[in-house]
């Protein structure tokens, strides 16, 4: 029998047991638990950038541009409800948490919305031209968030109640990244009903597999496009919030560190594939936590060396999308 | 009635820097069966393509109903009532049949009563109807696409080649598709080089050659005059053999 079309995603269990021989069993929870958390977060980050690109053929540079503005927006927001943060109260705490990564999604919701009208809608059809132009965005967008926000670092305090940690098994977990887990599922299983469940999101799998079609069918493809870069331009904030937030500090390089790994992400799961998405983006995540507790020298070239194994093996990613 | 339902007058077509249509014109009768012919590579599917606004018109015009469509956007020409079956057929492949049939409802509901007609004549797409449509065969994804441009009524429906490569069984199936259409008066633009099929459903024949349609009349009047089927058909006979 021919294994399941879904069946490469295994490759993520396989990785976390892989490597559970190789360190104490807390340990393991731990990272696996960070892993996950830092995957989910990834995802959001990328889950906009892989729809844009199976949809329209768009390779967008500038979604990094997209994480960098939700970071700066939680950091000041964060900053403005300080009272609310550090209240010893989980609603207060939570509320100002929602509240920095409902600024960043509409944030970046509206700067995405004005960006594709004016600059992604001029180079559609065009690898070469869209490169170039969201490099250059990516540039810009970076010196108005350094005028804005100015070149020092900001620091940003977690809620006061998510700083400790539980312990489950006698590992430590940071209570942060179990709200970062908690607020990434949601939005992914949010995501995924919207795909599943509703009419536009059949259009936009039909969209991602056959354009011509979908447009031949009577329904404007433009159109769901802009609402799909927007949705997804507002995902990379809330990915870019939860992110600051979790580091407690936040540059403008953020944008760019990201971008590779969040490319990354999208090309290891396969491009225009959500799902595929999100398991590259747990891939990666636990592949960065293992690999930087067992050989921290090796940390940086972890991400590209996955990829390019991956691609090997599977050379259109884990759950390539198939064209028609 | 005046004039025909879709017109086109000396269109011509660029694919990047390839000058394909050279002055294509083109009458498609309301209420009957059009049967495009002509040699591969002719210019049939260039020219639905530019009817779809798949390809943009570079000269000429194109009317629909009366009206201009040579510059409209293909989801404006598709939603003036044209159901289309490209070449490709356009199976979304990731969806199942079921949700391939409700992106060509209005408002993504079924109207029963087409959708059993539809199963009549395709029994396989009611047994598969919640299986995806990538594990049909070829043939299946044939009829999913043609049944799929039945589910709404249309004002034309344009049929690309759509008996390349199937069986025998499943083309007979094909033609009784076409037949009840054109009873209930559906006008069809049909490319087809299988000139058994092409007689059997076509009230109105144009032949295309080298991106201009090179004959235009009745289809019983080229059934009857062996020359002329030499002449038009013996160029696309012999590039299908
Ligand atoms: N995307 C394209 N780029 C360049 N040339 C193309 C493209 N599509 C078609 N052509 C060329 O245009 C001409 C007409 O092609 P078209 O597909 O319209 O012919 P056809 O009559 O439908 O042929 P067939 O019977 O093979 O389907 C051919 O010479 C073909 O090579
Ligand atoms: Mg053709």
């Amino acid at each position: 029998m021919k294994p399941p079309s879904w069946s490469p995603v295994l490759i993520v269990p396989l990785l976390a047991l892989a490597a559970l021989p190789a360190m104490a069993g807390a340990t393991w929870i731990t990272l696996t638990v960070a892993g996950v958390t830092m995957g989910v977060m990834l995802f959001l980050m990328a889950s906009g950038l892989t729809l844009v690109f199976g949809l329209m053929d768009v390779l967008n540079f500038a979604h990094g541009a997209f994480v960098t503005l939700g970071a700066f927006v939680a950091v000041s927001v964060m900053g403005a409800l300080a009272g609310q943060a550090e209240a010893a109260s989980w609603g207060a705490n939570l509320a100002a948490l929602g509240a920095a990564a409902a600024a960043a999604a509409a944030a970046c919701g509206a700067v995405g919305w004005v960006f594709e009208r004016v600059i992604v809608r001029r180079v559609y059809g065009s690898h070469l031209r869209q490169i170039l132009i969201t490099v250059g965005g990516l540039i810009i967008a970076q010196q108005l968030i350094l005028a804005g926000w100015g070149a020092a670092p900001l620091h940003v305090g977690k809620p006061l109640m998510l700083r400790g940690s539980i312990s489950l098994a006698g590992a430590a977990i940071e209570t942060y990244r179990l709200a970062a887990l908690a607020v990434g599922l949601v939005l992914f299983a949010l995501m995924l009903g919207v795909l599943n469940r509703t009419r536009v999101g059949l259009l936009v799998r039909a969209g991602v597999e056959n354009r011509e079609m979908v447009e031949a069918l009577g329904f404007r493809i433009r159109r769901l496009f802009v609402g799909v870069f927007v949705a997804g331009a507002a995902l990379a904030g809330v990915g870019g919030a939860m992110w600051a937030v979790y580091q407690e500090t936040v540059t403008v390089a953020i944008g760019a560190e990201m971008t590779i790994l969040v490319f990354i992400v999208v090309i290891i799961g396969g491009l225009g594939s959500v799902g595929g998405c999100f398991a590259g983006a747990i891939l990666v995540g636990l592949a960065a936590n293992y690999v930087g507790f067992l050989a921290p020298r090796l940390a940086l070239g972890t991400n590209i060396a996955l990829m390019v194994a991956i691609l090997l093996w599977r050379p259109r990613g884990l759950l390539p999308v198939s064209k028609s | 009635m005046t004039g025909p339902l879709l017109r086109l007058s000396g269109v011509q077509t660029h694919i990047g820097r390839y000058h394909i249509l050279h002055g294509v014109d083109l009458e498609v009768p309301e209420g009957r069966t059009t049967v495009l012919l002509g040699r591969n590579g002719a210019g049939k599917t260039t020219t639905l393509r530019t009817i779809m606004g798949l390809w943009r018109a570079s000269a000429g015009a194109l009317q629909f109903g009366g009206r201009d469509i040579t510059r409209m956007e293909t989801p404006d020409i598709a939603r003036l009532g044209i159901a289309y079956v490209p070449e490709t057929m356009g199976v979304f492949t990731q969806l199942t049949v079921r949700e391939n049939f409700l992106l060509a409802t209005a408002g993504g509901r079924f109207d029963q009563r087409r959708l059993q007609g539809v199963f009549g004549l395709f029994p396989i797409l009611e047994q598969k109807f919640d299986q995806t449509a990538g594990g049909l065969s070829g043939g299946q994804k044939q009829m999913l696409a043609v049944a799929r441009a039945m589910l709404e009524p249309c004002r034309l429906m344009i049929v690309d080649e759509p008996t390349k490569g199937l069986a025998p069984s499943i083309i007979t199936t094909l033609i009784e598709a076409f037949r009840l259409l054109a009873d209930a008066g559906t006008t069809i633009l049909l490319v087809e080089q299988n000139f058994h099929l092409a007689r059997s459903v076509g009230d109105g024949v144009a032949a295309m050659d080298d991106g201009r349609v090179v004959h235009a009349g009745r289809m019983a009047d080229l059934a009857a005059d062996e020359a002329l089927q030499a002449r038009l058909l013996g160029l696309s006979l012999a590039a299908h053999q």
